[in-house]
């Protein structure tokens, strides 16, 4: 069985830049794993991310999903099997009603009243957000937001979900039940983050991406032990932690 | 993290299970629909009909256990336009009546009461309307009325992101009036000015976020339709009561 998911040789530079974001950066996750992709700001991550579901396209190498290798034909199977968590839950959550928003990607497949329905219940109700059904996005505290953001790629029941700073804007309980509900669901998982604590929680392997390569690739712990490591890419465990 | 805004649509329907409420969206929409055009075509001088289409409105706002207040704060909104109006007696010529000892345009005057009755009773049939009908219900009579789906979408990312562009314009305010910047004159209006542009530049970004947490979720430029209950027969004789009283109103007049 193939990787969960497999990026080879990618390279990406913004159209205008100069300097590439990746020249040849390969990353391999497996299924089942939960993984964070740490790094300073300007690295790449999300933009990693963005690649990971064909939001953006390689400009060399190519990207694998469980096999399926990211093309204008298998994009819109890469979409169903990626779900991507966006940072800020606001632009994820477009409509009046999280129902709404949690039934959009299944619409989008073309499933039937009766299975979307059946999907939002039970996307609501893997991230324990089944009360918030018929609220409104604007309504909801920071921790709950994110939660109705990740229902909304859950009810498409992708098979990798990958997460951009899932612990932004939210308060430190809603940091902890967020690490419960990413430990409870059986979905590969890369977690992008600046949360050291966070990772640690929620991922036994840690990469590091720095100027467009990965530079470590760890366990969590043994990366969050080597203080010097973690310095020269300009990561840091939160005041009044110790390596 | 949202404060509650003065412009926030959240606040623009109230809860409420009176049958005003219950009522199919796109049924009440194509009744306020008819009825403003009935009061728009009202001419201006019909003086019986204006008191029975206001008798209507009167009438939806007792059965929907509206809030007096709530009512006549929001027609305040109408009032910018109004007192616009109010000039058409100074400047309009003919025929002169004498008002507490000034001499106006009886034209003017009815110029300035045909904008008056019409501004008041559309707007009235409006906050009627969306008092008594949460935006999502909204939107979904819109596209079962067939209005296209672009349309329904614009509007709909208008309400979803309206309160949080108030917010972002009202964090931007006082990061100014935190330094200082207490405006009062034209020549200090650059920053407010600029902080707009900053605002569309925002928004803009925002808008590509949007579209690509959609396009992640398979999102292909098709909003799916979420289909529900639609409106029943008697939805839509209800809904069309108060335009079938005004143009009732209308003819009434019309044969006298």
């Amino acid at each position: 069985m193939s990787a969960a998911i497999a990026v080879e040789d990618l390279a990406f530079t913004y159209p205008g830049e100069h300097h590439p974001v990746f020249d040849g950066l390969n990353v391999t996750i497996e299924g089942g794993e939960r993984v964070a992709l740490l790094g300073p700001n300007g690295s790449g991550k999300t933009t990693l991310a963005l690649h990971l579901n064909g939001l953006l396209r390689a400009q060399r190498g190519r990207i694998v999903a469980s096999g399926l290798i990211l093309s204008d034909d298998t994009l819109a199977e890469i979409r169903r099997r990626v779900g991507l968590v966006f940072q800020d839950p606001n632009d994820q959550l477009f409509m009046h009603r999280v129902r709404d928003d949690v039934a959009f990607g299944p619409a989008n497949l073309g499933l039937d009243d009766t299975e979307i329905a059946r999907r939002v219940d039970q996307a609501l109700d893997n991230v324990g957000a089944a009360q918030l059904a018929d609220q409104a996005p604007h309504h909801l505290s920071g921790g709950e937001r994110r939660r109705a953001a990740v229902a909304s790629v859950l009810s498409m029941n992708p098979e990798i979900l990958v997460l951009d700073e899932p612990t932004s804007g939210i308060d430190p309980l809603g940091r902890h039940e967020l690490a419960d509900l990413l430990t409870s669901l059986p979905q590969t998982q890369l977690v992008v983050t600046h949360d050291l604590p966070f990772a640690l929680a929620t991922c036994a392997r840690a990469l590091v991406l720095d100027e467009g390569k990965i530079v470590v690739d760890l366990k969590t712990e043994a990366l969050l032990d080597d203080s010097d490591l973690l310095a020269r890419h300009r990561l840091a465990l939160p005041f009044g932690y110790h390596s | 993290m949202t404060s509650p805004t003065a412009f926030g649509h959240q606040h623009l329907h109230v809860h409420g299970t009176s049958p005003i409420h219950r009522l199919a969206p796109e049924a009440k929409l194509l009744g306020l629909l008819g009825f403003v055009i009935t009061v728009a075509v009202t001419p201006r001088q019909w003086l019986i009909t204006f008191a029975i289409d206001a008798t209507v409105l009167l009438g939806v706002f007792v059965v929907a256990r509206l809030k007096a207040r709530l009512v006549l704060g929001r027609l305040a909104a109408i009032l910018p336009f109004v007192a616009f109006a109010f000039l058409f007696p100074f400047v309009g010529d003919g025929e002169t009546t004498s008002v507490l000892g000034f001499s106006l345009s009886t034209d003017g005057l009815w110029a300035s009461w045909n904008v008056l009755a019409k501004a008041t009773l559309g707007a009235a049939a409006s906050i009627l309307v969306t008092a008594t009908t949460p935006i999502p219900e909204l939107l979904a009579g819109l596209s079962r009325l067939r209005v296209p789906a672009a349309v329904v979408a614009i509007i709909g990312f208008m309400f979803r992101y309206l309160d949080l562009m108030v917010d972002e314009f009202g964090r931007m305010r006082r990061a100014m009036a935190a330094r200082a910047y207490n405006p009062r004159w034209l020549w200090q209006s650059r920053p407010v000015a600029s902080s707009a542009g900053a605002l569309f530049v925002r928004t803009y970004e925002r808008g590509e976020r949007v579209h690509d947490a959609m396009a992640a979720r398979g999102f292909a430029g098709a909003m799916p339709t979420l289909s529900e209950a639609s409106a029943t027969r008697s939805d839509w004789l209800l809904a069309a009561v108060p335009s079938l009283a005004a143009v009732a109103g209308l003819t009434i007049v019309g044969l006298t």
